[in-house]
């Protein structure tokens, strides 16, 4: 499992040159997670094809490009107008947290726009503030073990200027809070850490959204740990569109409780590899998710995604679909496992990841899996991948589409499946863009 | 309009149709009837351009051409619409996406200013009456989760708005409740005048008495066996369609088939 570090590489270094400056600064309980974790990562190295779960996704070009970590001390300060350049969306003018490289921008971000009782600040900042240390122990890198994944690991030993955004209980977010990571840097690694706490009975909605700023060739090495607590409500977009040029590896750790409710939406269109771990652990009762996601990609574009949800007690529900468009000669890699453990009775898990091929050169490997331990329960799961529907094609062509226009639309139709839930207006309509623009049509939204 | 010469066709190599004559005239209701297996949504089939079917021989010419040259997307745009028996659903595309897209394909091809999303809109909403549906029909997806009498009230307001030359509604009228029928056929006869034609095919009697046919066509055995006026369906509604296979013209060669 180990691909061998011969020589010390560029992390090892950056992370040893940081030990004498401010990085190190801080609470001594931080110091220790990133010394842990780094020792962690050079016992781990990047991931190997050898390893089962990294079989179809080879990241030997992230370890051959020798990224630069970047942490706050260099940061290249930006401004307001580049920022709104990269990405407008209206609906969070006033609740936004803006990351470039991977830290958060509190200059950046404005936050007037949501209710006072919420914390959005810096991770560190919030370790040292004894408000919050005991929250933030409690939970960070415990729902985002770094033990098994080097990539977790890489990514705690780098926790610099991440966000700690916390809902208390009872408090009702209104305005979505957009998470907006630009990528401004070139040939950079860059480590975004978030910890999001929704209270009991909270209810709010994230959107986390990577970009490319002027930036083509990076690394995002993400790490977005999620705990909800008893009856809070929340939903969670992700867009990831990184430059093709980029490498972004991602995990996305969930913790519900008892009767939370978590609906996640994952859009990736970008970067040329790209692979994003999402862990739901169901361990209260009565928790109920839905984990869906579309990866549109072309060209030499490589997506995959893991997904693993963990019904761990009883009365919980899982639903998750899954979309793939494929084009050009790019690669999709979905591997999803639901599992029900022994206690886990009275569970409905329901799975599924379809695939639409456009070019005979697109491949993908799909493998949902399904673990039942438990006898009273209900799951089921499928996966498919094909090509145009024809009786589809064919209702089109007698109302006179033209069928280069009909696969088009029937395309966009199937993405539009996913899309259409995100409920935020900008992001969706932008999203709808993206695709005609990808499909080239002449169709408009 | 169209004249069906001597057709034959058929699937995976089975002939379904044995040598279909029919000529339809501007202005014309024709019905097509006949018991199952008689070859009724074959020649709809055809007609609409469906790669599964083959033609081996005879012609069809739709205004002087050779319709049979013609792909199913220019079929549609030249004026044929048809209305299928079971509707497929679309999922992931609205009702107004697709219905603005197939209108402007045709404008386009017509040498017509294409509409805007908005002023289609309105079109859309004028067009909508004449089958009683309400805007929130617009923004779903096409025909997805509608039910079966709210498929073919789709199908109709589809022609309502390709406002199309030749109709073939093939078995519009199967799977409907009576309130159903009753708009599905009033829409329709709102839509028929004197410069377009429609080509009813149905199992049953019941549609004509909505639609009231010029011409009743009565096929067996991939021929047509019979042909009169609208009486004829009447005939057919008391006798059923067993006299037919015994008729003379028949040679009795649908005697048993299908």
């Amino acid at each position: 499992m180990v691909t061998e570090l011969q020589k010390e590489n560029s992390y090892q270094q950056a992370f040893r040159g940081l030990q004498e400056s401010e990085f190190a600064e801080g609470s001594s309980r931080l110091s220790q997670l990133r010394q842990g974790a780094m020792a962690r990562f050079v016992e781990l190295g990047f991931p190997s094809v050898k390893e089962e779960e990294w079989k179809y996704t080879n990241v030997a070009a992230i370890a051959r490009a020798d990224f630069q970590p970047l942490v706050s001390s260099e940061l290249v300060p930006s401004s307001q107008p580049e920022l709104e350049q990269c990405v407008a969306v209206p609906e969070t003018s006033a609740s936004q947290l803006v990351f470039v490289d991977g830290a958060l921008r509190s200059d950046l971000s404005a936050l007037a726009g949501l209710p006072h009782q919420v914390v959005a600040i810096d991770l560190g900042q919030a370790m040292a503030d004894e408000r919050y240390s005991d929250i933030v122990r409690t939970h960070l890198a415990r729902q985002a073990d770094y033990v098994v994944n080097g990539f977790t690991a890489l990514n705690t030993a780098f926790i610099d200027h991440g966000a700690f955004l916390y809902i208390p209980k009872g408090v009702i977010v209104e305005a979505p809070i957009h998470l907006l990571f630009i990528a401004k840097s070139e040939r950079i690694a860059n480590f975004p850490r978030v910890l999001v706490i929704a209270g009991e009975n909270s209810t709010a909605t994230i959107i986390e959204n990577y970009v490319s700023g002027p930036a083509s060739e990076y690394l995002t090495n993400g790490v977005v740990e999620v705990v909800l607590e008893e009856g809070a409500r929340l939903e969670h977009y992700k867009v990831q569109r990184e430059s093709v040029e980029a490498f972004h590896i991602a995990t996305t750790a969930v913790g519900l409780g008892r009767n939370s409710s978590y609906d996640t939406t994952t859009i990736t269109f970008g970067a040329k590899l790209s692979r994003h771990d999402i862990v739901v652990t169901m361990d209260h009762e009565g928790a109920e998710c839905w984990v869906d996601g579309l990866y549109l990609v072309t060209g030499d574009q490589h997506a995959d995604t893991h997904s693993v949800i963990d019904h761990r007690q009883p009365n919980c529900t899982s639903h998750q679909l899954y979309k793939g468009i494929l084009d050009g000669k790019s690669r999709a890699v979905f591997n999803g496992k639901v599992f029900v453990r022994h206690n886990a009775q009275k569970t409905d898990a329901m799975q599924t990841n379809k695939n639409l091929l456009l070019s005979n050169d697109a491949r993908v490997d799909t493998k949902p899996q399904l673990e039942i331990l438990a006898d009273d329960v209900k799951c089921a799961h499928g996966a498919a991948v094909g090509q145009i529907d024809e009786d589809e094609l064919f209702y089109l062509e007698t109302r006179g589409i033209h069928p280069d226009l009909g696969r088009n639309l029937l395309t966009y139709g199937f993405a539009e499946e996913v899309i259409a839930k995100i409920k935020l207006d900008s992001i969706r309509n932008e999203l709808d863009k993206a695709v005609l623009h990808r499909l080239n049509a002449r169709l408009e939204a | 309009m169209l004249e069906i010469k001597n057709l034959h066709a058929g699937i995976d190599g089975n002939e379904i149709l044995k040598g279909i004559n029919l000529t339809v005239n501007k202005g014309e209701i024709h019905a097509i009837m006949g018991p199952n297996g008689s070859g009724k949504s074959t020649l709809a089939k055809v007609l609409s351009g469906h790669p599964a079917y083959q033609v081996t021989k005879g012609e069809v010419l739709y205004e002087g051409k050779n319709l049979l040259e013609l792909a199913p997307d220019e079929r549609a745009r030249e004026g044929i619409f048809m209305a299928f028996q079971y509707p497929i659903e679309v999922p992931g595309v609205s009702n107004a996406q697709f219905l603005r897209l197939a209108y402007n394909e045709k404008r386009k091809h017509l040498g017509e200013e294409e509409l805007d999303p908005l002023e289609f809109k309105d079109l859309l909403k004028e067009r909508a009456k004449v089958v009683e549906m309400d805007a929130s029909f617009m923004t779903r997806s096409v025909n997805e989760g509608f039910s079966g009498g709210e498929k073919k009230r789709n199908e109709i307001l589809q022609m309502a708005v390709l406002e199309p030359k030749l109709a073939v509604l093939d078995e519009t009228d199967s799977g409907l409740d009576i309130d159903a029928l009753r708009i599905v056929a009033g829409g329709v006869n709102q839509l028929h005048n004197a410069n377009n034609a429609v080509i009813l095919v149905t199992h049953y009697q019941r549609l004509l008495d909505y639609i009231v046919p010029q011409f009743v066509h009565v096929l067996a055995n991939g021929r047509i066996a019979k042909e009169g006026g609208k009486e004829l369906a009447l005939e057919l509604e008391q006798k059923g369609y067993d006299w037919l296979k015994a008729a003379p013209e028949n040679n009795g060669a649908g005697a048993g088939a299908n």
